[in-house]
């Protein structure tokens, strides 16, 4: 069990500054996120997109201000449990025991949502009947594969996930890639070479096809790819493969006792506390009169969480508000000289 | 003003009036209209605001620009008359346009 001041739940811009202003004030804290990554969904949906709404930041794209971010914390000692999801949250006397997926539990005093729109998971096929083989031949990502060797493999999409895996597979497996339209989104080196592999007869296209169904009892057995114009083609093979993106999720916050109202969850704007005392929300994820969507907005709002935090952290001390300007007990913390 | 209707998956027709310059995306959020989740809220970051253009007016409304189609890979069931909603901007020449939702986002 890992004990800490705050817990926060989300690696976003949000949850990144939250992290910072609750260093800045003496606390501890660890991050939970479910991407292998940090960023949030400024990495994950627009690493390159410019943003043009961050204070005296004219113009940065979702990574640059990751690493931001990142740099900024770099004073500190923050533990990151990225591939996590939070599954559970119980309370135990005035602490709050957080679960994850991957079995690590917390103990503390205040737990952050810092979740935006909830958890990154893969986007799924449509047909019903694929729920059937996932995980066992049917997949969304690839943790080994050496099982592919010698076998049938159909891959879809049209992303860079698609692309490189029908490049890498077709050296060792008989590889079919399909996609719902000609043209392909990934990198233009990566699409010459499936064209090529396609015209040397190691990749079977086809394009304009989707899902619409997959056949076997015990094992799959074969897959039916359905054309633009109704024209069904059935495909023998041993395995599917399927990249379209990651889809965000509410997951289990939903079951957690919080006010939540069309996926966002009810706030004070005073200390942004939910309904369940310790548990806050900030960021995209929380609602009060007012909201606005904007980074600053979670910024400002992990701000007065971390301060709310210090209540419950250190209930025999008095939080004092400090300038990092001229606090001698902040510039201690980051390191800084003062003067 | 324009006319907006929306369908839902279970054919349930929903007609509403929406402000010209904002997205058919907004008037369905801002009408609690089900099946549109706009989980980026207007980003085109998502494809959660996928909708299927009645045949005669797909053409009509201005084309996608770049990006929109690399998201609609992304859709749930994507189709030709496929649009992200978020990137219909509501004005005086699109009065009377239909669009379907599809029976879920992802």
């Amino acid at each position: 069990m890992i004990t800490t001041d705050a817990l926060i739940i989300g690696a976003g811009p949000t949850g990144l500054f939250t992290a910072h202003q609750l260093k800045l004030i003496g606390l501890n804290c660890e991050v939970v996120d479910n991407l292998d990554k940090i960023g949030g969904q400024c990495i994950e949906l627009y690493p390159d997109k410019p943003i043009y709404d961050i204070p005296a930041v004219p113009e940065c794209t979702g990574e640059e201000l990751t690493n931001n971010l990142i740099k900024q914390l770099k004073p500190f000692d923050i533990k990151f449990h990225l591939n996590e999801r939070v599954d559970e949250v119980k309370k135990e006397n005035d602490n709050w025991i957080v679960k994850t997926s991957n079995n690590k539990s917390f103990y503390t005093p205040n737990v952050i949502i810092a979740g935006g729109v909830g958890s990154f998971e893969p986007r799924k096929f449509s047909p019903k009947e694929c729920e059937k083989f996932e995980n066992k031949s049917l997949f969304y990502s690839v943790k080994n594969k050496n099982i592919f060797t010698g076998k049938t493999v159909s891959i879809f999409g049209g992303g860079d996930s698609a692309l490189d895996w029908a490049v890498e597979l077709s050296k060792e497996c008989n590889v079919n890639l399909i996609h719902r339209r000609d043209e392909f989104r990934g990198a233009q080196a990566t699409i010459d070479k499936v064209h090529q592999l396609a015209k040397d007869g190691k990749i079977n296209l086809f394009t304009k096809y989707q899902m619409a169904s997959v056949k076997g009892n015990q094992n799959l057995e074969a897959i039916d790819i359905k054309h633009d114009n109704n024209e069904v083609k059935h495909l023998n093979t041993d395995y599917v493969l399927g990249f379209f993106g990651l889809i965000m999720q509410l997951g289990p916050i939903a079951n957690w006792g919080l006010n939540i109202d069309k996926k966002t969850i009810e706030v004070d704007t005073e200390k942004f506390e939910t309904n369940q005392k310790g548990i806050y929300a900030v960021g995209d994820i929380c609602n009060y009169p007012g909201k606005l969507k904007l980074i600053l907005s979670g910024f400002h709002e992990g701000a007065l969480a971390a301060r709310a935090c210090f209540k419950l952290a250190r209930p025999n001390e008095k939080y004092r508000f400090e300038f990092t300007t001229s606090s001698k007990t902040i510039k201690e913390r980051l390191g800084v000289k003062g003067d | 003003m324009a006319k907006i209707i929306y369908i839902t998956h279970d054919n349930q027709k929903h007609e509403v009036e929406v402000q010209n310059g904002l997205t058919v995306m907004e008037g369905a959020v801002q009408n609690d209209i089900p099946g549109i989740d706009a989980d980026c809220g207007g980003g085109m970051a998502c494809a959660t605001c996928h909708v299927y253009v009645k045949e005669d007016w797909f053409n009509k409304i201005p084309k996608k620009e770049d990006g929109e189609e690399d998201m609609l890979d992304m859709a749930f069931e994507p189709k030709t008359n496929s649009r992200l909603s978020c990137q219909i901007v509501v004005s005086d020449e699109i009065d009377g346009l239909e669009v379907n939702i599809p029976s879920k986002q992802a």
